[in-house]
């Protein structure tokens, strides 16, 4: 059970958290100028690192709303969140 | 029943007052409160527990704790519990328990107790009650901190209980913490996990040691989910066993259990005693047992120069064979004598008579918890064992648990360990914990360092027992070994050592020497096995708590629930909620029911609670350009007061749900969902709003509790609701299909939309659900004149197939595009976008075989084919593999049809209207014909009614 | 003494295992990962290809991966044809496999009950039981008083949450001990001349001119004409070393025992709906499987919360285990692809071959995957049967959609 710090309302129980799989994965401008191996890179295709992966979570059973975290896959370390749309912090 | 023959006149933390009957394998006992069932059953001269699971040789009590491997007994009374450890099983009156050949036994009735779980948080969680553990929540505690200290044992003070020392100062410090207010102290609790960002699992049993008396309404026990900002780990250490030839005999024991055994329990482990050491731990057992009135014949210490214990016990008149070790032992099967050879030398070795063996091997720091929680443990050659090295977390170790400590030293780590830990919280120190003073030879710093001796030579090793649980001996290992393994690992599976009830507490450590040694390399590079959690077996009912039965999942109901049950609802389970199945009359089974119910609502009218559909308001400025990206039609353009239907697809281009939109502003859409999908839909919704068009000014809202619908179907519909609703122009000029219109049905505010999932003249009737049971019961009285119907989800299935609309997750599977489902008209072409486009213009999405839904008509009117049945080509059928062409995804009988009918996915289905399929069922070829998927009214005339 | 228990000990191991070789400067093949699925690749590259200048290089120890850490089911009632095809043709190697690697895998066909616990269960179940038939496939389906008198103990009282309607049963299904196929496997490839090397961590795959030449590890260069990888969850990071990307996520995936116990359970029992799957092994333990930890990781390490369910859940279909005891738990790192189904096949990348993605369910497909594998990198073009399974498919969108079949429960 991580204990995961929501940016709108603190550290909270895992089990109140939904998981969004990889963050910084638009939703392509212009889906049907694609090809489709670039259209299926956006659909299946997500980063799968031993290490910190920017990741999104969602406070499901809480404000509900969506955060981004970077997280290390390798210990479960979360070393940073931050809200959508804000770029991934710089991780030493 | 027999007498405590065993039991010392005085002394002991037993109530001698509170005699104990119990039984064991059939025959009575008494015993005391306080005592464990080994206490006690040793007490009575009973030391064989059990046999060996795989050798069946008698075994008996060897430690005196929760490390036991032995001494693994089945309870029969109060209630059949299986493999509880004899020295884990508080007595208690009336307690039945048996022998077991290594395999417990299940009861095969429902078990009554109670069991539950508290979540809680601290400041700091020590696990341990001996002198480091209390030391370190006494320091803490005084700090204000809050502070939880969880010990397995009822009694505080770990270790002290087993050396009978500073037992005062334990109760002080005892008492001091029950009264501190923000002190937990956890007794009877194990503490069995330590996940991430100390996330801590314990199990506190809160009844069992009370049997037939524990009280009803009392969970048995209670799982504790306990977050900690930082956690002393105060666990102690296990004694280690060592490896001669019938090592496993009864009468063979742990010399720190026999020690507990005397000081604790007040109990002789026997009248004549060896013991055999590698270190000078073991010298205090033996002054301990001779101060008792054990005979100790000797103490064979594997060390050629033991040191300062061994000339305090030499001093004691206690013979003293320095370089020697146990070579083995004889007894039917009880030992009654030892054979002890000096190392290193060819000689016959010196029988010694004895009842009692006591091993010490060295000692285990308990690192369970600090590897289960993420620490490093390295290699101590000193103490021949692993012990902590570094945590990820904020964990500290304290006492024993950390590596060889003395008394003075567990009590000065302790203080130390709980300071530092709520210090680094921001606690101050106000009172600082004055530490006793203690003088305790046994754990006082070792005079002579400990030695290591893993494999005893001349030891026969076929009888040499590492693992004493799993039968593994030497020979096992040098199998292992010999047969090319060179990882402890594969050794570990290869012989099955330290999988066993007790996880190879004691032995673990011994089976990576004796493997060490047998490779040639050092232990610390071989390493050890995985610690995982739990610490010590945990129920399965303690874990499951409260989660069963009707609290497994929650039930969701409608605000008419109580209407349906009193109406004789059968129910069928949609998610989470109760819906009205069928009502079956007296005498109705399901089939005539809903064709009873299908009439009602295709020839006169019926009525349905459709609260459950999921229906999420969608609100804002962008709220239109929001819902074009999700459905893969138009909304933006839908008029205020009109209604659509749509479908949403997921990015693959696969139909995910499907719904009504509802435009009630110029910046409001309610939209509905399936049952089944309505938090998905939301959950949908927002990650699409929150991560990909923040920019988009939308609100959604649940609503789905905020309304109760009914669904008034059928052609007499319009003439109940026009006699309710006095406002409301019910005429089709006035109120056309999919419009809605706010206004007052039985004096009610209601939403009325025209909606039809029949194909029926229908309205779906919004009210707030205050008010649903009056709508509903109006609509029911003011109907009863045109026979007015109730009707379930089988009688919407079946009135919604005759009209071939699709159930999302029933005609749907997670492979099926709208255009397979023939919907092609519910696809824009004229948006440039929307969730799922691109995905339909994939290679595979245009197939010509891809699978559309179709009806299907068996050509016996009176087939009604499964549900999940599939569809071939010819007759008869070939050798698998069969060629499929699809399936049947929905099939009922209809009663407007006059017959049974389906839905099918089938390749290239609407290419084969018309054609002759088969459906194999139960062994015969149902022929069938294929149509159109709309079966029922396909002008559509009747909606208008 | 006492007599022993019956059937309370295995059947012991052979005298000899395998060699510790050192590796040498170049093989033919190079397989990536020494669990079941590269141990049996080795074994059918020997046996079906004679191709044995072959090393399998292992990072830890032989078969310490998933292969150590499934709950051994086997079964073959998966919903479309490309896949029971390739799991029926594993199912019929193990029927076999005892024979062909001299070796007492302890293959126990003691049936596979899927419970279904909702209507639409009940249409799915009877779809795949129907698909399986027509597929060859042993499958029946049972009502709740058929499920009862194949397995007593399941609870299918109408009284509980989600009532058990049914079952689909598939009776050649069962369980395997995984240490003994994995030894099996291994000593037979050993013999065959294959090298298998331990800790041995693959570090950098060596790829010129679109071809892979060799492999750098933690033993230093080791030179190969073809690569396969074969490493479950961490498939992904391999993939990477070569230049390429694959559709899996690693994920967390939990299971445990209970403490050894008297014969109750003569089958194996899963649910998708209530989250449970359990048989009683050989000896007698309980052997569950939980749920899958929904966030990535390669920690080998899962949340409590997820035992925690699994054990209500357990409750509620086996009333009885309320007093067993969870003696062991343990986690292992799952691939897990988007359709539920494995790849196997080829890569971008000339002579680098890919196995991943069986998610929670590879266990079973062991030999069937080694068979089809090895024949991929013999001919450097699948095996019919896992030609549907390429890469490809993500970008056609010809999958083979598994999650309804399949979901948590393998």
């Amino acid at each position: 059970m991580l204990l995961i710090p929501c940016p709108w309302c603190g550290s909270r129980d895992e089990a109140e958290f939904h998981y969004g799989g990889q963050a910084h994965v638009p939703y392509p401008e212009d889906p049907a100028s694609l090809d489709d191996t670039q259209w299926a890179r956006y659909l299946f295709f997500r980063a799968n690192p031993k290490g910190p992966l920017a990741e999104r979570w969602c406070h499901t059973d809480g404000c509900r709303r969506w955060f981004n975290a970077v997280r290390n896959t390798a210990t479960h370390d979360i070393l940073a969140v931050y809200k959508p749309g804000e770029p991934r912090p710089v991780i030493a | 029943m027999t007498a405590q023959t065993f039991r010392l006149p005085q002394g002991g933390r037993i109530s001698r007052e509170e005699a104990l009957t119990f039984s064991f394998d059939g025959q009575e006992y008494t015993g005391f409160r306080g005592d464990t069932l080994a206490s006690a059953l040793l007490a009575n001269g009973v030391h064989q527990i059990g046999t060996s699971v795989k050798l069946g040789r008698a075994r008996g009590v060897f430690a005196a704790g929760s490390e036991e491997p032995n001494a693994v007994v089945q309870i029969e009374k109060p209630f059949p519990e299986p493999m509880l450890q004899a020295t884990a099983v508080e007595l208690y009156e009336g307690l039945a328990a048996s022998s077991l050949p290594g395999r417990g036994r299940l009861a095969d009735e429902p078990d009554p107790a109670r069991y539950d779980a508290v979540h809680t948080h601290c400041d700091l969680l020590v696990v341990g009650a001996g002198p480091a553990g209390l030391a370190a929540a006494a320091a803490a505690a005084r700090t204000g901190a809050r502070v939880i200290l969880a010990d397995e044992q009822p009694e505080l003070g770990g270790s002290l209980l087993g050396t009978g020392t500073l037992l005062d100062w334990a109760a002080d410090v005892g008492a001091e913490l029950d009264a501190a207010p923000e002190v937990r102290v956890l007794r009877r609790t194990t503490v069995f996990g330590h996940y991430d960002d100390n996330y801590v699992l314990a199990v506190e049993r809160r009844t069992g040691h009370l049997g037939e008396k524990a009280p009803a309404h009392l969970s048995r026990e209670r799982v504790w989910r306990i977050r900690a900002r930082r956690v002393v780990l105060a666990t102690g250490a296990h004694e280690r066993s060592l490896a001669f030839g019938d090592n496993d005999r009864p009468g063979v024991m742990l010399a720190g259990a026999a020690r507990t055994y005397v000081n604790r329990y007040g109990v002789l482990p026997g009248r004549r005693a060896v013991v055999f050491t590698t270190n000078d731990s073991a010298y205090a057992a033996a002054l301990d047992l001779a101060a008792a009135g054990v005979e100790v014949a000797a103490v064979v210490d594997t060390r050629p120069e033991p040191g300062e214990a061994a000339r305090v016990a030499a001093q004691a008149g206690i013979e003293v064979l320095r370089g020697y070790a146990v070579t083995g032992t004889t007894g039917e099967p009880h030992v009654t004598s030892v054979t002890a050879a000096a190392l290193g030398e060819e000689s016959t070795g010196r029988e010694l008579a004895a009842d009692l063996l006591l091993v010490s091997g060295g000692w285990n720091p308990v690192v369970h918890l600090y590897s289960q929680a993420g620490g490093k443990l390295r290699h101590d050659e000193a103490l021949g064992s692993f012990v902590p090295d570094t945590c990820r977390q904020a964990v500290e170790v304290a006492g024993a648990a950390g590596g060889p400590a003395s008394l003075p030293a567990c009590l000065a780590d302790g203080a130390s360990a709980g300071t530092r830990a709520v210090e680094a919280e921001g606690f101050a120190i106000r009172e600082p914990l004055q530490l006793p003073a203690a003088a305790d030879s046994a754990t006082s710093e070792p005079s002579s360092p400990a030695a290591q001796l893993w494999v005893v030579p001349g030891a026969d090793p076929d009888r040499s027992f590492v693992d004493l649980q799993r039968d593994v001996t030497v020979a096992d290992l040098a199998r292992a070994t010999g047969a090319g393994l060179r990882s402890v690992e594969h050794v570990k599976r290869y012989t099955t050592a330290g999988t066993a009830h007790d996880q190879g507490k004691t032995s673990g450590v011994l089976a990576s020497g004796v493997v060490a040694h047998l490779l040639g390399v050092e232990v610390g590079e071989l390493g050890t096995t995985t610690f995982r959690s739990p610490y010590a077996p945990v129920s399965f009912a303690a874990l499951a708590g409260r989660d069963r039965g009707a609290l497994h999942d929650p039930v969701r109901v409608t605000a008419l629930h109580d209407w349906h049950i009193a109406h004789g609802a059968e129910f069928e389970n949609v998610g989470q909620w109760k819906r009205p199945w069928y009502y079956p009359r007296d005498g109705e089974d399901m089939t005539a029911a809903v064709l009873r119910e299908c009439r009602a609502a295709r020839e006169g009218v019926a009525l349905m609670d459709a609260s459950t559909l999921g229906k999420i308001e969608v609100r804002g400025p962008d709220a239109g350009v929001f819902l074009d990206r999700l459905y893969t039609n138009m909304m933006s353009n839908l008029k205020v007061g009109r209604i659509r239907y749509g479908v949403m697809c997921g990015a693959d281009g696969m139909v995910f749900d499907d719904g009504t939109v509802i435009r009630l502003a110029e910046d409001r859409y309610l939209t509905t969902t399936t049952t089944g999908n309505a938090a998905a839909v939301l959950e949908w919704m927002e990650e699409w709003l929150q991560t990909e068009w923040p920019e988009l000014k939308v609100h959604c809202t649940s609503v789905t509790e905020q309304w109760a619908t009914v669904a008034l179907v059928g052609p007499r519909s319009r003439d109940v609701l026009g006699s309710l609703a006095p406002h409301l122009a019910v005429d089709n000029t006035d109120f056309p299909f999919m419009t809605w219109r706010d206004t007052e049905v039985a004096g009610i505010p209601a939403r009325v939309c025209r909606i039809s999932f029949s194909g029926e003249l229908a309205y779906e009737i919004n009210v707030l659900p205050w008010y649903a049971t009056a709508l509903w019961e109006a609509l029911y009285e003011a109907g009863r004149p045109q026979g007015i119907t109730p009707y379930g989800t089988e009688t919407m299935h079946v009135l919604r197939a005759e009209k071939g609309y699709p159930i999302v997750g029933q005609d749907t599977d997670g492979t099926v595009t709208p255009q397979d489902l023939g919907m092609s008209w519910v696809v824009s072409k004229k948006k440039r976008d929307f969730v799922g486009k691109r995905s339909h213009a994939r290679a595979d999405a245009s197939r010509p075989d891809r699978k559309h839904l179709v009806g299907l008509l068996p050509d016996d009117p009176g087939t009604l084919l499964p549900e999940g049945a599939h569809l071939v080509a010819d007759a008869p059928l070939p050798e698998p593999p069969v060629p499929m062409l699809g399936h049947v995804t929905s099939s009922y009988r209809s009663a407007a049809l006059g017959r049974t009918f389906a839905l099918a996915l089938v390749k290239g289905g609407r290419e084969l209207i018309g054609d002759r399929l088969y459906a194999p069922v139960g062994g015969a070829l149902v022929p069938v014909t294929v149509t159109s998927s709309v079966l029922y009214d396909p002008e559509g005339a009747r909606r208008d009614g | 003494m006492s007599p022993r228990t019956p059937g309370a000990d295995l059947p012991e191991h052979p005298d000899f295992l395998w060699r510790t070789p050192e590796p040498k400067r170049s093989y033919d093949v190079v397989i990536v990962g020494g669990g079941g699925h590269g141990l049996a690749t080795a074994h059918y590259l020997a046996k079906n290809h004679g191709i044995t200048n072959v090393a399998v290089l292992e990072k830890g120890w032989l078969a310490g991966g998933n292969m150590a850490r499934n709950t051994t089911i086997i079964r073959s009632n998966y919903l479309w044809d490309e896949s029971s095809g390739l799991y029926e043709h594993a199912l019929k190697l193990w029927e076999g496999l005892e024979d062909d690697l001299g070796y007492p895998i302890l293959f126990s066909q003691r049936g596979v009950l899927n419970l279904a616990h909702s209507l639409q269960d009940v249409r799915d179940s009877v779809r795949r039981v129907e698909a399986n038939r027509l597929n060859g496939v042993d499958a029946e389906w049972l009502d709740p008083q058929q499920v009862k008198d194949v397995c007593p103990i399941v609870n299918v009282s109408q009284d509980v949450r989600y009532p058990v309607m049914g079952a689909t049963y598939q009776p050649r299904a069962g369980i395997a001990k995984h240490d003994y196929v994995a030894w099996g496997l291994a000593r037979s490839a050993d013999a065959a001349g294959i090298d298998l090397i331990q800790n041995c961590e693959v570090t950098g795959i060596d790829v010129q001119g679109g071809r892979v030449v060799g492999v750098q590890t933690s033993r230093g260069r080791i030179a190969a004409g073809k690569v396969a990888l074969c490493a479950a969850g961490h498939s992904s990071v391999l993939a990477g070393m070569a230049g390429f990307e694959l559709p899996i996520q690693s994920h967390p995936l939990q299971a445990l025992v209970s403490e050894l116990l008297e014969p109750v359970h003569p089958t194996v029992v899963m649910s998708n709906a209530v989250h449970v799957y359990v048989s009683q092994a050989h000896k007698g333990e309980l052997v569950m499987g939980a749920g899958i930890d929904s966030y990535n990781a390669y920690t080998q390490r899962g949340a409590f919360h997820i035992i925690e369910r699994q054990m209500a859940a357990a409750l509620e279909l086996f009333p009885m285990f309320a007093r067993a005891h969870v003696l062991r738990t343990w986690g292992g790192v799952v691939d897990v692809s988007p359709d539920a189904s494995p790849v196997i096949g080829l890569t971008p990348v000339d002579g680098l071959y890919v196995n991943c993605g069986w998610g929670t369910g590879g266990f079973k497909a062991t030999p069937g995957a080694g068979w089809v594998y090895a024949h991929t990198i013999a001919h450097d073009e699948p095996h019919p049967l896992n030609a549907p399974f390429s890469l490809d498919r993500f970008t056609t969108g010809a999958l083979v959609d598994e999650h309804g079949a399949a979901a948590v429960a393998h």
